[in-house]
């Protein structure tokens, strides 16, 4: 008798309870770190977009506070401190009071040291940064001061101490005996010009700085000049930064006065620029543009262009206000191109002038604005209305200067004859206007990557038409390890002998690359038809598809004979040296590492990419087709074009994309084998910068979090997208294909 | 019947047989261009370790009609033309009537005597050339290499040997020299050991006390005076053990700095030189074939095993193979579960539906995505992100200086993780397809549950295919620069990032890498000339390891084709 087993023992239950357990957590396990592990990978797209969504945020400004100015008089000028705690005020009485920007309680007053009771008629900086002001007064006399800030912290507690101080001086200098409606004032290296002008008149002291070797001391030594006369009445006036012009806004005209050889006693008006309704005038930050603000609320970029009739104002850009309000003032942004409009119907607009973006307009008074000031990093606000009411406005405006125009179109930058696409991301000093335009970059991109293809594609392509479908098997076995082989090889090494090796050879052997290009398919032709010239008896002894064996020799022989024979071509036709002579005689720039350098180390990069998937796509061919149409009597060429290629097409498109792909993101060969100059140009001898390369060279020193480090993950996601778009688009195309082959 | 027919040209241009040539032709370049690449790596890698002859050349200069002698090594030959000669300056050619003229790159050394190391010369105003035996190459621990003749050794001043002329060696005072040389170098390895190891381990030890410090100061502990005491206590025995160590290290100086040694260079001029300066010194002109060897294998070794010098211009590259390896080694410990894990779902427990199609097809294409994206990605996300996360509530001791939140190992490993997943995911998954269908049912008609046969049946049978997801991904990760010049590679490091320092495995450290070793000799370095056989033999090296890595992965993935088609019958 066969005892019974019992299956349902206690042991047993609890053994099999166990193994069910396992295979539910597995089962859980598997599932949950798949996805999280597939969720992580697609992380990498969700980050690059949160890098990059937030330059494309618009402005935000939000009143925070507002209390009654911290005195009765007029306010003249307002400004604020780096921390926006402290600001300045200064009034028409000839007071300057330091008060708490948030809150209005008086920290300090000074009566600025005029000779006589005064009342304040105009005040003006060189440039906000400087903190430098020119406060001119009924009298005619000009008073220089800057407003500084000490910084301290006692008890580990943030104290700032405001001050003002006379950098020349706290005598006033007398620039007129009547009063002063508007004024200006230039501190330069070697000279200090103060211009202000009664209404009708105009005022011009220039002082030539010279140091005490000892003491370091610096002495104003004031140059009779000769000032021209004027017969407008003036609104404002500024110097630009290189202390060469003067431009004066009268009533009806924009007069430009050359003070290039002021120092010398010279003084003259360059030109006048008819600009009727201008009501505004102020300098954008480097003291290069001026801005002019219209009764229409619009604004007008302008700056000086060297042009061969000689310096001219070019209108380069114009922003929109409010049209039902006149542009009051300007206030520009300390650390940026950037600038504020403050309407008299009390719209406030934030602006960027690069980008020329209009990022926000709002209203915080029904009244309109008498005196603002802006803080040094340009987060905070103060406005002051007529009412004598002080709103403090905080502003969050983290990248402005980022903009679809910025970033494709062409841009006039400072300095410049014309616009242009441009690309320098970083320069010393704090002035600088940041070029952003990615155009030359995605245009390098494009131009690596054609001149790859053009010599990497016909290469794979006819290579894996010859090993799909001529090649002799065993050959086949031993040319298809090669080939991955040469997708391993580090791109880095590729770039290395590319940069090292290939390009100076190339530069002392241009000629022999060129005759290779066009003898090599002569000499492979003229050998196959001597090979079919051959008696039948010799011609049998090679088996079938093994041509590229017998191909071998003659490629060698071909090429040893144009880089022997280079040398004397060069001396034949190109005086010697075919670079100097591309140069000199045809015109035609040359870099050692250029783009046919690139073109042919990328060349070899993209070759096993594209050449395995194609060799893949037209093996997969089915056999019966290719069978069926040599039965009918067509030459196996005949049946390749004919039937193979046609039904194997989407595949090789599909490897071309593939390869395109690689080609565009490849980092490593572009940085190495160019010089990495970001020009426009599709001059095959001419280097380029890429995407890629330019993101390897930039975004270890790029400011984290800075509009340049987000314009570089732009950069990172545009790449991202193309590739993973072409990829995309060329592995459906091959599927369908794998599906259309399955039902042959 | 294939007789003498008469072949015309049209007729042969319309049976297609040139296209199909010239398709031949395009796989036949292909494959030059690999072996012709291999070639050139291989010839400059391997020459680089040979000691060449030095040449003693009479040269005319045509300028000055003055004749001289050169003594170097010739590195390299170009033809070049009359016309390329006057466009670099060397116009006092012109007049002559050759055309084309070959130009010798010469490695005459002595950086610090005649300012420059290499130089070229046309070899038509060569007026005689010979190879003197006693002419000498050393190498030094700066100014690069040194060629010219021995003349006196001294020994703590004392000339002990001396040696005139050249034509022939002096065999006693080479003898001399060559031992002074290893006493000096057997001393220099003393000094590096107790400056590297000891006091290295010292300084770390201090650095420690100093952090802990900060944090009892920043967290401010019931017992913060025990602690402190505790730790000045620590410090005060390391102070000790540090004074101990910098004496043996004075004498240790003085004992190396002893010996010296006069030569003569080209022009006659004889400078003294310290032995201490000296790493290698050779008379290639006096060497049989079989001792070229031995110094070949000597400086091959060398290289696999030292620390660079100069700038990483000469000497060895071990600090960069080893970061390479302890990359790519982390690397493969993160990736290799995950990547697992992502295709055993994908295809043993996903529906096979619509969705998985598409992930499929995104992993699929992450693998072309360009390699620097994902540096960007490691860079913003790993290090400014969650590094400075990490620092912020792990390391606030050493703010502001980070820890974590900077470019180092473990990031380096992480972001190449994350690039390489796609390639295990792919090779898993398609090991995971092989597998018949009928050995997972058999598995699961006898009762076992579907993670069992997972664990004892598909995870066995498809681990060759792992391992060649593994190896591919590895020869991948070796190879690639671009996203770990962002997030962790440096030019040069102190210290490796494994040592006998607690924790031992530093991952906040940065580290050197091969790939990136020659991006930076080749183009960053100041003297690209003296660099560019380095670069050579460090890219051959590279090549060498990626394609046996391939050639691996090649041949198992082959196995394992071969084991599935048996039992698919």
């Amino acid at each position: 008798m066969s005892e019974k087993l019992d299956f349902n023992t206690p042991a047993l239950l609890r053994y099999r309870k166990m193994r069910y357990l396992k295979d539910r957590m597995t089962t859980a396990f598997v599932g949950v770190g798949g996805w999280s592990i597939l969720t992580a990978i697609l992380l990498i797209f969700a980050y690059l977009l949160y890098e990059v969504m937030p330059m494309f945020a618009s402005a935000e400004m939000k009143q925070s506070a507002s209390f009654s100015a911290p005195a009765n008089s007029r306010a003249m000028y307002m400004a604020m401190e780096e921390q926006n705690e402290v600001a300045l005020r200064v009034g028409d009485d000839g007071q300057a009071v330091f008060f708490s920007a948030e809150d209005g309680s008086v920290t300090s007053t000074i009566d600025l040291p005029f000779s006589a009771p005064v009342m304040v008629t105009a005040v003006s900086t060189m440039s906000e940064s400087s903190r430098l002001m020119a406060v001119a007064a009924d009298n005619g006399e000009v008073i220089l001061a800057k407003h500084n800030y000490l910084v301290s912290y006692p008890n580990d507690v943030r104290v700032i101490t405001p001050r003002l101080e006379y950098p020349y001086g706290d005598a006033p200098i007398v620039l007129a005996d009547e009063a002063l409606t508007s004024v200006a004032i230039s501190d330069g290296e070697e000279a200090l010009y103060v211009a202000g002008s009664n209404g009708s008149e105009l005022f011009v002291k220039v002082f030539a700085k010279e140091e005490d070797f000892l003491s370091g001391e610096m002495t104003l030594e004031e140059v009779d000049v000769d000032v021209p006369n004027l017969d407008f009445k003036a609104r404002d006036m500024a110097f630009d930064a290189d202390q060469r012009w003067l431009f004066v806004l009268g009533e009806r005209y924009l007069t430009i006065i050359n003070m290039a050889s002021a120092v010398d006693g010279d003084i003259e008006v360059h030109a006048r620029e008819e600009v009727p309704n201008a009501r505004s005038m102020e300098m954008l930050l480097g003291g290069i543009s001026l801005l002019l603000g219209y009764n229409d609320g619009h604004i007008e970029q302008r700056f000086m262009v060297r042009k061969p009739t000689g310096w001219q104002m070019e209108l380069v850009r114009s922003f929109e206000g409010d049209a039902n309000g006149d542009v009051s003032g300007i206030i520009t942004e300390q650390r940026r191109k950037g600038f504020l409009s403050v309407q008299d119907n009390g719209q406030v607009n934030i602006y960027h002038s690069t980008a020329h973006r209009h990022l926000l307009s709002e209203r915080f008074t029904d009244t309109a604005v008498e005196s603002w000031a802006l803080g040094p990093r340009a987060t905070a606000l103060l406005l002051e209305d007529t009412a004598g009411t002080i709103h403090r406005i905080e502003i969050k405006n983290k990248h402005p200067e980022v903009s679809w125009h910025s970033l494709w179109e062409k841009v006039w930058y400072e300095n410049y004859q014309e616009p242009e696409y441009t690309w320098q991301s970083s320069a010393s000093n704090n002035d600088f206007e940041p070029k952003l335009s990615l155009t030359p970059l995605a245009f390098g991109t494009l131009k690596a990557a054609f001149y790859a293809m053009l010599i990497g594609a016909p290469l794979a392509i006819c290579g894996a038409i010859y090993t799909a479908y001529f090649m002799a098997p065993a050959l086949r076995r031993k040319i298809k390890p090669l080939i991955e082989l040469m997708e391993a090889l580090p791109t880095v090494i590729l770039g290395f002998l590319a940069g090292l090796w290939l390009a100076p050879f190339m530069e002392d052997n241009l000629a022999s690359i060129f005759m290779i290009l066009v003898f090599m398919p002569i000499g492979v032709l003229l050998a196959s038809f001597g090979f079919a010239k051959m008696p039948a008896k010799f011609r049998f002894l090679v088996p079938d598809g093994w041509q590229p064996a017998l191909l071998m020799p003659v490629i060698l022989i071909v090429g040893l004979i144009c880089i022997e024979s280079g040398d004397y071509v060069e001396l034949l036709f190109f005086g010697g040296d075919m670079r100097t002579w591309l140069t000199n005689e045809a015109g035609i720039p040359f870099d050692q590492r250029n783009a046919l350098v690139v073109g042919i180390a990328m060349g070899f990069a993209v070759i096993p990419t594209i050449f395995s998937i194609a060799e893949d796509a037209i093996f997969s061919v089915p056999k019966s087709l290719s069978y069926g149409s040599l039965a009918l009597g067509a030459t196996p060429w005949q049946t390749l074009v004919g039937v193979v290629l046609p039904t194997a097409s989407p595949g090789m498109f599909s490897a071309l994309m593939i390869g395109m792909g690689r080609a565009v993101g490849e980092t490593m060969i572009v940085l190495m084998a160019t010089g990495n100059t970001p020009i426009m140009d599709a001059n095959i001898f001419e280097g380029m910068r890429t995407l890629a390369a330019n993101i390897a060279v930039e975004i270890p020193e790029a400011e984290v979090d800075s509009s340049h480090y987000r314009v570089l993950f732009l950069a990172a996601f545009v790449l991202f997208g193309f590739t993973f778009l072409v990829n995309t688009t060329a592995e459906i195309i091959r599927q369908r294909l794998r599906k259309k082959y399955g039902s042959l | 019947m294939e007789k003498k027919s008469k072949l015309n040209v049209s007729d042969w241009y319309k049976s297609g047989e040139p296209f199909v040539w010239l398709n031949a032709a395009a796989v036949a370049m292909s494959a030059i261009a690999v072996i012709g690449l291999l070639a050139v790596l291989a010839i400059n890698g391997f020459s680089h370790f040979w000691p060449k002859n030095i040449a003693s050349i009479n040269y005319l200069d045509p300028r000055s009609q003055a004749e001289y002698r050169l003594l170097g090594i010739d590195v390299d030959d170009v033809t070049v033309s009359r016309e390329q000669l006057v466009s670099s300056g060397m116009d006092h050619l012109v007049d002559n009537d050759v055309e084309l003229f070959n130009r010798q790159l010469l490695q005459m050394g002595n950086r610090d005597v005649t300012g420059m190391d290499f130089a070229w010369f046309v070899e038509e105003h060569y007026q005689s050339v010979e190879y003197p035996l006693g002419a000498m190459i050393l190498e030094r621990r700066e100014w690069g290499t040194f060629i010219g003749f021995l003349r006196d050794v001294l020994e703590d001043g004392q000339v002990v040997a001396s040696s005139t002329g050249e034509g022939e060696v002096n065999s006693d005072a080479w003898a001399k020299f060559e031992a002074l040389l290893a006493r000096s170098e057997s001393l220099h390895r003393q000094i590096i050991a107790l400056e590297k190891d000891e006091i290295g381990s010292i300084n770390y030890g201090m650095e420690r006390i100093r952090l802990a410090e900060r944090r009892i100061e920043l967290e401010q502990p019931a017992d913060a005076a025990v602690q402190l005491a505790e730790l000045a206590a620590e410090q005060a025995e390391l102070e000790g053990a540090y004074q101990g160590m910098q004496a043996e290290l004075v004498d240790l100086y003085r004992a190396f700095e002893r010996d010296s040694f006069t030569a003569e260079t080209m022009d006659g001029t004889v400078v003294t030189l310290p032995m201490a300066k000296v790493v290698r010194a050779v008379l290639p002109n006096a060497l049989s074939i079989p001792q070229k060897f031995v110094v070949y294998g000597d400086k091959l070794w060398e290289f696999l095993s030292d620390d660079p010098r100069e700038a990483n211009t000469e000497g060895g590259i071990f600090p960069a193979i080893f970061g390479t390896v302890l990359m790519v080694l982390l690397m493969s410990v993160m990736m290799t579960p995950l990547g697992v894990i992502a295709a055993v779902y994908l295809r043993e427990y996903a529906s096979q539906g619509p969705i998985t199609r598409t992930i499929r097809i995104a992993v699929n294409n992450l693998a072309g995505v360009p390699s620097i994206v994902y540096g960007v990605f490691g860079l913003g996300f790993f290090i400014y992100f969650v590094g400075s996360n990490i620092d912020q509530a792990f390391f606030p001791e050493a703010l502001p200086s980070p820890t974590f939140g900077t470019p180092g190992l473990l990031w380096a490993s992480l972001t190449l993780a994350l690039l390489t997943l796609p390639v295990v995911i792919v090779a898993t998954e398609e090991g995971l397809s092989r597998i018949p269908k009928a050995l997972r049912e058999g598995s699961l008609a006898l009762g076992a549950t579907k993670a069992e046969t997972l664990w004892r049946v598909v995870l066995p049978m498809s681990s060759p295919a792992m391992m060649t997801g593994l190896i591919l991904a590895v020869a991948r990760a070796a190879g690639e620069v671009a996203p770990l010049m962002l997030v962790g590679v440096v030019k040069l490091a102190p210290s490796l990032p494994l040592d006998g320092n607690y924790p031992y495995l530093h991952l906040d450290q940065k580290f050197m890498h091969l790939g990136f070793h020659i991006y930076d000799v080749g183009f960053q370095s100041p003297n690209v000339e003296a660099a560019r056989p380095l670069v050579y033999a460090t890219a051959l090296l590279l090549v060498v390891v990626i394609a046996l890595l391939n050639m691996a992965a090649v041949s198992m993935r082959n196995r394992l084709r071969e084991k599935y088609k048996s039992l698919e019958m």
